[in-house]
């Protein structure tokens, strides 16, 4: 459960951001749309506590992560958002399994191995656990990034522009799986994305 | 999965960033610790052969020569003296003891020393078979001598005239046979790489009645005994004082007395100096690896910005990427560490072969001694530095600026 409030951000030389206020209940979903500029990464940023906002409050499950310390901030990040980037990246010396394992690691929320490998048997890509993300081909590390994502549950989801780079088949399938897999783990999932293709797919949405 | 693995990973990923570094870092150390290990091996080596000895008395000539040739056996000796003479200060009150050398050949390099029972206990020989010599051409053999040339208990052999020599030419060959009556248990004094015979062998084996010698002495002089000599004296004093009082009674003869402490000194001195040098010359290397290791982590850590940013929004703290960069760098160094005493060993192996086939010096002591311990610290501080400014840029990535520009 994710709930915004009066959320403004300024860049210290650069635009200022005020965004709508934001509800998003376990197992929903929603679509924020918006042209480049409107602020969309930055909104994104915000919510996954990369940046602090200027004004405002963002409680996932009763926590205001604003008034979290750096310290604090990370782990709560790291145990309860999950973040799907425009472009998968990886740690390039360790396998695409030591990636995933990375997650509950860093963030001493201890999920099994096992769990991990379910997810990427459900990506189709649990064959390529042991080899190193530069050997995969790009929709595949885009599947292993969403496996990344979910795997250890998540409170939130968070994907930015995960379909822009792709065909309409590809997107549509990268859509698929990000719903199918929000839903297994009854994560809020919020996407932000021009991609106005996913518009008629999504019930909930709002424009920046 | 932990720190250290992804370390380690990040390191093996890719190895040619910082093999420069840790060839450097390894040569440096290599270099130090085989300094280390030579200067305490040799000086101990030296210390145990001194032992208790104060002064020797040999010929004229350098005395620094004098104490290398009749107390480690590594150089030829200066002449010989008189015994006559030579009575006359072995016998003066502040000599407590003198132990007497004659020698002049070698069987396989191993030299053949004419002495007495007082030199094979002077260094705490024990024998490890038989019994020690007591007649002329008995010999008991040190425990190196008996291993390399595998001589047994009542095996013979003839010497050849010369120092370390084999001698090529069928004249130099003597042809009295010498019996092993004994072999020495191992000492660890030079007496491992000698053959001790009496005295009265070493003279019988140059007695060449034969030749010139002494018809052309004149007719009246009696030497029904022909005149005695000795290579040299070891001499242990009885007081303080007494290397004045001693030296000056050689001062009309042909004999010398070297001081064995300041010859020494003056040796290690030497030695010390050119060890110094080389210690220099591997300090200024770990230097350079240092800036190497600081220059491949900057590299590694700029390039990694991505990843670094990433293992933040999966959880990782500052302190984690600070600790995983500062990790890398003991990472670097230790096995650098480990890789440098590696070659200092392979090193002294050499070297020790080497003496061994030039002065019968073997250096084999391998064991990590505690001024390597003190090493691997300044090791690791050398790494801790090297990392220090990356791992501080690491802890300063804006991972929303980063994430967004990748």
């Amino acid at each position: 459960m994710i709930d915004v409030r009066g959320l403004t951000f300024q860049y210290p030389s650069g635009p200022g951001f005020t965004f709508p206020d934001i509800a998003c209940a376990p197992g929903e979903h929603l679509l924020v749309l918006g042209q480049s500029g409107k602020g969309k990464t930055t909104l994104l940023h915000l919510l996954a506590g990369m940046i602090r906002p200027t004004a405002g409050s963002i409680r996932i499950q009763n926590t205001d992560i604003t008034q979290l310390d750096n310290r604090a901030l990370d782990k709560f990040r790291g145990q309860h958002i999950g973040i799907i980037f425009q472009t998968a990246h990886f740690v390039d010396s360790i396998s695409v399994i030591d990636n995933l394992m990375l997650s509950p690691f860093l963030s001493g929320k201890k999920t099994p191995q096992s769990e991990a490998l379910q997810v990427l048997d459900r990506l189709n890509v649990a064959h390529k656990a042991g080899q190193k993300p530069a050997s995969l081909s790009v929709g595949e590390q885009q599947r292993c990034a969403i496996a990344r994502a979910v795997f250890h549950k998540p409170t939130v989801i968070l994907a930015d522009e995960p379909t822009s780079a792709l065909d309409d088949k590809n997107a549509e399938q990268v859509i698929d799986m990000l719903e199918e897999q929000a839903r297994q783990t009854g994560a809020a999932l919020i996407i932000v994305t021009h991609d106005k293709r996913l518009k008629d797919r999504f019930q909930k949405q709002i424009t920046l | 999965m932990n720190l250290l693995k992804i370390s380690w990973s990040n390191i093996k990923h890719k190895p040619l960033n910082t093999l420069l570094s840790i060839v450097l870092l390894s040569f440096g150390i290599g270099i130090i610790s085989m300094m280390l290990l030579l200067k305490t091996q040799i000086s101990e080596k030296f210390d145990r052969n001194i032992k208790d000895i104060d002064f020797v008395l040999a010929a004229k000539g350098s005395p620094l020569q004098s104490m290398l040739a009749n107390i480690y056996h590594v150089d030829v000796p200066t002449g010989n003296i008189k015994v006559s003479e030579a009575r006359r200060i072995i016998k003066n009150p502040m000599v407590a003891e003198a132990i007497p050398l004659a020698y002049g050949d070698n069987y396989e390099k191993f030299r053949i020393v004419g002495t007495n029972e007082k030199y094979p206990n002077h260094y705490g020989c024990t024998l490890a078979d038989g019994k020690l010599f007591s007649a002329p051409f008995e010999v008991t053999i040190g425990a190196d001598v008996a291993r390399e040339t595998g001589l047994k208990l009542g095996g013979t052999f003839t010497s050849v005239h010369g120092y370390d020599n084999a001698a090529e030419d069928a004249d130099a060959h003597h042809h009295q046979v010498f019996t092993v009556v004994g072999i020495f248990a191992r000492s660890n004094s030079v007496i491992d790489n000698l053959i001790l015979t009496p005295v009265e062998t070493t003279w019988m084996v140059h007695e060449h009645p034969e030749e010139p010698i002494a018809d052309s002495l004149s007719s009246d002089t009696t030497h029904a005994e022909p005149e005695r000599e000795m290579t040299a004296y070891l001499i242990k004093k009885r007081n303080k004082g007494a290397f004045g009082m001693l030296s000056k009674q050689t001062e009309d003869t042909t004999m010398q007395l070297a001081n064995v402490a300041v010859e020494n000194s003056r040796l290690m001195n030497n030695f010390g100096l050119g060890l110094s040098t080389i210690t220099a010359i591997a300090v200024v290397i770990m230097v350079i690896s240092f800036i190497s290791i600081f220059i491949s982590l900057f590299n590694s850590m700029r390039e990694r910005r991505y990843e670094l940013a990433l293992m933040r929004t999966m959880g990782g703290t500052r302190a984690t990427l600070f600790t995983l960069i500062i990790q890398e760098g003991l990472l670097l160094v230790a096995l650098g560490y480990v890789i440098g005493l590696l070659l200092s060993r392979a090193g002294l192996l050499v070297l020790s072969h080497f003496m061994k086939e030039s002065f019968h010096y073997g250096l084999d002591n391998l064991a990590v001694s505690a001024q390597e311990l003190a090493l691997l610290g300044l090791t690791l501080l050398v790494g801790l530095l090297a990392s220090a400014i990356p791992a501080w840029q690491a802890l300063k990535i804006d991972i929303s600026k980063t994430l967004t520009n990748a």
